[in-house]
């Protein structure tokens, strides 16, 4: 297999965003994961999303781990640098690359076993540091390309294609993430684009760590009879607490709203994430109460989607650091060296 | 009394203690006193990985000629801890003087016949001057110095001065530091024949020199070679490198008006974490580093064959200290040659770096970001324990202004608009250093970095030709980086000879006084220092040029040996290896014993 470019067709008459791209400028090469992969719709709402908020491709950096998942970077805006690093080491080489150059976009692209297994220290680390990025996990129970070992994802009882029965406790991506403190969580459905959209147009706008972790079926090893990750099992459990939109910056908040049904969240680079309240008694502010509500919806056997929480107030790694605006990458030299005279008047203590 | 030979600005001071007593401030204020006297002085710290409690030693050696390595001798030993008083005394040399606190009766069977043990009741006069339980210990130290000023003939006015300087914001604690050091030197005045035939005399002011750490120097040489981004995980004994740099950052980046600083340091989650931030940096434009110790380079490792594939800009300081393993983290050995030569699995190799002191550690922090960014590869610097963490007097640094960044092939916008097409891994130059651009910046530059087989268009490639195109280019390299790195440096003997000697790093002083010994005794030798890996045809040519070259190094396995045999061909049959590796800096004398006893055994062959 080697890497396949995918043919750039020119269409009269196709959209085009502000910056007079179209959505074809915003893919990249030829998939090459199984016929049906979810991965591949998340690749799809990926394009579509960052066509709509009319990002610049070199604007983007796309990061990822190793596995299915981490794969997909290579397959949208091909415009973009991309870092395809080690496994479970995404965040860290993401964190290098927003420090030097906080101008950038980041994308990080991970997996189940990329982040809640060799990962799992990086994970919390990154949301620790509050590192303006999207993380997002494409969540499939199971290791792919090594074929359909469990991950650390996957739920107690859920049954391996080959029959085996997953005896141990499920590392739940969006709990561990409120509960280690993160500043934006949510969960989607590969298979449900309309909620995904406008999720990752949310977590890109957010000024910190966004977590978004999405059910993303394997075709291949956990789509059968047993699985708890499989289309039908997910299409069937969804439960959507929250339904989210991201509302640009020049753009006008056009929406008729009852107190108490749309909340709009204002971000500080002018734009509004609304979320409308699927569920009465959900508060996306609150992280007991969204832990709570998580772990009641999954004794039901429910898998709740959308914006979990939000807390748009906590700092991000640059503002903890105090780092200047400019970025590092951008600082000349000569006002990074304090020069020979500085060194002479330091080393006059040195004697 | 024993017969004690004058030793005039040529002894070694050592001062037995507990750590977290305050030692270490008497310490550096007889090593500092001693410098401002004009004597070339180095201080050795040999302190247990602990934080209170535990017994740890500080070496001064003075020496007007200037060597600046452990001797092997001690002739003034300060026995400050009971609990260590047996071995401290077994250690003075032979004529030499012990001091101890007299306040409590030693045990009397420990003696010796050869060296003046002198008594001073300091926790005595202490406890009679001061209150507070506390402060009676931290004098306890402090009056020491008093002793040693006065038996020794040093200068009661720059210590002073120096008190005055150190304390210049507490008034109060000079006033109280100097009655502490009058206690004891008025009594040694009073009950002992001052000065000792072992003391100090000015000898000039060693204008153009400082006292420094090699950690320090290396964190501010990264501020000057302009680096913005540092990783790391606090490990012993690279911490201080960070340290510095983020103390120097504070003073020399930080905007006064807003506080806004142009650096960012992560303290990351552990040395993995680190090492992908160093890469991910890089990557974006900067110049990030990590400092570590050898077990943050066995973790690191992944990262680094990663950044050797994809051809990323690194620079990885190791401060090395004993392993394997946990080892002795705070004592000190040249044992990571190996594992950083060729860290990480599959084919791979990188340039090393080998200061042999904290000037060189200034200095090379610059050579190994421009290396770094030229090759667009790992480079590491090798220091060590000895090197980061001991005071050692070396020449001023000095600055060339008009130094710029090397930052390599790097293609902006501009360039980018004349081309066709931009492709990340073509030899386009013969060099075997392609061109990379920065994100951020256009997308006409956009590659996809990965550390899976690619082929010299940045493309995913399963395909052998491609795959073997690639990593036959990176040998090509590494034959520019042969040419790049700092040459070895050759000191000849006064004669022709067949005898060389081969060192690096903190061996350095060592086998620089060695070489005068044993000329001494009639045996002379060529030295050449190693300055960096891979060897250049220097180094070559010097094995060639030897009948038998004594290879010095900090390690057991001999791993420098090893190195220069696989590197260079057939001169196995002539290398003899000197190792030292206890965890204790290499005394001059084992160089001398090591080489001597060698010639002696083959002239008896």
């Amino acid at each position: 297999m080697t890497f396949i470019a995918k043919p750039k067709i020119d269409l009269p008459g196709q959209k085009r965003n502000d910056l007079g791209l179209t959505q074809r400028d915003y893919e990249g090469a030829m998939s090459t994961l199984c016929a049906g992969c979810g991965h591949d719709s998340i690749t799809a709402a990926m394009v579509q999303a960052l066509w709509e908020m009319s990002i610049s491709p070199e604007q983007l950096i796309k990061m990822s781990g190793i596995g299915c998942s981490s794969k997909t970077p290579a397959y949208f805006v091909h415009g973009a640098h991309g870092f395809n690093s080690v496994h479970g080491r995404m965040p860290s080489v993401a964190t290098g690359a927003v420090a030097a150059n906080r101008d950038l976009i980041c994308v990080g692209v991970s997996g189940d076993g990329d982040s809640l297994s060799i990962g799992f220290g990086q994970f919390g680390h990154v949301i620790r540091r509050n590192l303006n990025m999207l993380y997002l996990i494409e969540n499939n129970g199971v290791y792919g390309l090594t074929k359909g070992q469990f991950s650390a994802s996957a739920d107690p009882g859920t049954v391996a294609k080959k029959g085996e029965v997953n005896l141990m406790q499920n590392i739940n991506a969006v709990a561990t993430a409120i509960s280690m403190g993160a500043s934006f969580v949510a969960r989607a459905f590969s298979g449900d684009r309309e909620q995904l959209v406008p999720l990752i147009k949310a977590a890109i706008a957010h000024p910190g760590c966004a977590v978004l972790d999405v059910i993303s079926p394997c075709v291949t090893f956990n789509d059968h009879e047993g699985s708890t990750k499989s289309y039908a099992y997910t299409r069937a459990r969804l439960h959507q607490a929250i339904n989210t939109d991201l509302v640009m910056p020049q753009s006008q908040i056009n929406v008729d709203y009852q107190e108490g049904e749309v909340m709009p969240v204002q971000l500080h680079d002018g734009s509004t994430i609304l979320l409308k309240k699927v569920d009465a008694d959900y508060d996306p502010t609150s992280r007991p109460s969204a832990l709570g509500f998580l772990e009641k919806q999954r004794s039901l056997g429910y898998v709740v989607t959308g914006l979990l929480f939000i807390d748009d107030d906590l700092p991000e790694m640059h503002q903890i650091n105090d780092t200047t605006a400019t970025p590092l990458k951008d600082i000349p030299f000569e006002k990074l060296n304090p020069g020979r005279g500085a060194l002479k008047e330091l080393q006059k203590g040195l004697k | 009394m024993p017969a004690t030979q004058s030793r005039i600005n040529d002894f070694v001071l050592k001062i037995a203690t507990v750590n977290g007593t305050g030692s270490a401030s008497a310490n550096g204020l007889l090593m500092k006193a001693l410098f401002r006297m004009g004597i070339p002085v180095t201080g050795k710290n040999l302190f247990p990985s602990n934080i209170q409690g535990l017994p740890t030693w500080y070496e001064i050696r003075a020496n007007h000629k200037g060597y600046m390595s452990r001797s092997g001798r001690v002739d003034v030993m300060v026995a400050m801890n009971a609990q260590t008083y047996t071995k401290d005394l077994e250690e003075v040399s032979s004529g030499g003087f012990l001091i101890y606190d007299s306040t409590w009766p030693r045990e009397s069977s420990l003696h010796r016949q050869d060296i003046t043990v002198l008594g001073v009741p300091l926790s005595k006069m202490c406890n009679e001057a001061f209150s507070v339980g506390r402060v009676r210990i931290l004098m306890k130290n402090v009056a020491y110095v008093g002793v040693l000023a006065a038996l020794m003939d040093i200068d009661l006015e720059i210590i002073t001065t120096l008190l005055q300087d150190t304390f210049a914001a507490k008034p109060k604690l000079v006033e109280s530091n100097l009655q502490a050091i009058m206690l004891g030197y008025d009594y040694a005045k009073e009950n002992f024949t001052c000065p000792l035939p072992v003391r100090a005399e000015r000898m000039g002011d060693n204008a153009g020199h400082i006292l420094i750490d090699g950690n320090s120097a290396t964190g501010l040489g990264c501020v000057y070679a302009g680096a913005t981004v540092g990783a790391w995980y606090p490990i012993t004994p690279s911490t201080g490198v960070m340290d510095a740099f983020k103390a120097y950052c504070h003073s020399f980046r930080t905007d006064p008006d807003t506080g806004e600083k142009n650096y960012c340091i992560v303290q990351a989650e552990d040395e993995l974490a680190a090492a992908g931030i160093v890469l991910g940096a890089n990557w974006a434009g900067v110049r990030g580093f990590t400092p570590t110790s050898g077990p943050g380079i066995s973790l690191m490792s992944e990262f680094i064959g990663y950044a050797y594939y994809a051809e990323i800009p690194s620079v990885f300081i190791d401060v090395q200290r004993v392993g394997p393993s946990t080892g002795m983290p705070t004592r000190t050995q040249q044992c990571d040659i190996m594992l950083c030569a060729y860290a990480s699995h599959g084919d791979t190799r990188h340039p090393i770096l080998f200061p042999a002191n904290p000037k060189d550690c200034f200095e090379m922090a610059s050579t190994a970001f421009d290396l770094a960014e030229r090759l667009q590869t790992p480079i590491f610097v090798l220091t060590d324990l000895d090197i980061g963490m001991n005071d050692w007097m070396v020449p001023e640094l000095d600055w060339d202004d008009s130094y710029r960044p090397d930052r390599g092939k790097v293609l902006g916008p501009e360039d980018l608009k004349a081309m066709d097409r931009f492709v990340r891994y073509l030899d386009v130059d013969g060099d075997g250093i392609p061109y990379r651009t920065l994100p951020g910046e256009d997308a006409k530059g956009a590659y996809f970095t990965r550390g899976s087989g690619h082929n010299r268009y940045g493309g995913y490639t399963e395909d052998s030709d491609e795959y073997q195109d690639v990593v036959d280019r990176l040998l090509v390299k590494w034959e520019t980086a042969r040419r790049l790195v700092p040459s070895a440096v050759l000191s000849r003997a006064d004669r022709k000879t067949p005898l060389g000697i081969i060192a690096f790093g903190s061996s350095d002083g060592a086998v620089i006084e060695a070489r005068d010994k044993l000329a001494e005794q009639g045996i002379h030798a060529d030295y050449l220092r190693l300055r960096a890996f891979p060897f250049g045809e220097e180094v070559v040519d010097f094995l060639h040029e030897h009948e038998t070259v004594f290879v010095v190094e900090q390690n057991r396995d001999a791993q420098m040996k090893s190195l220069l045999i696989l590197e260079t061909n057939d001169i196995a049959d002539r290398l003899v290896s000197i190792r030292h590796y206890n965890g204790m800096p290499i005394p001059s004398e084992c160089v001398v014993q090591g080489i001597a006893s060698h010639i002696e055994k083959e002239a008896a062959a």
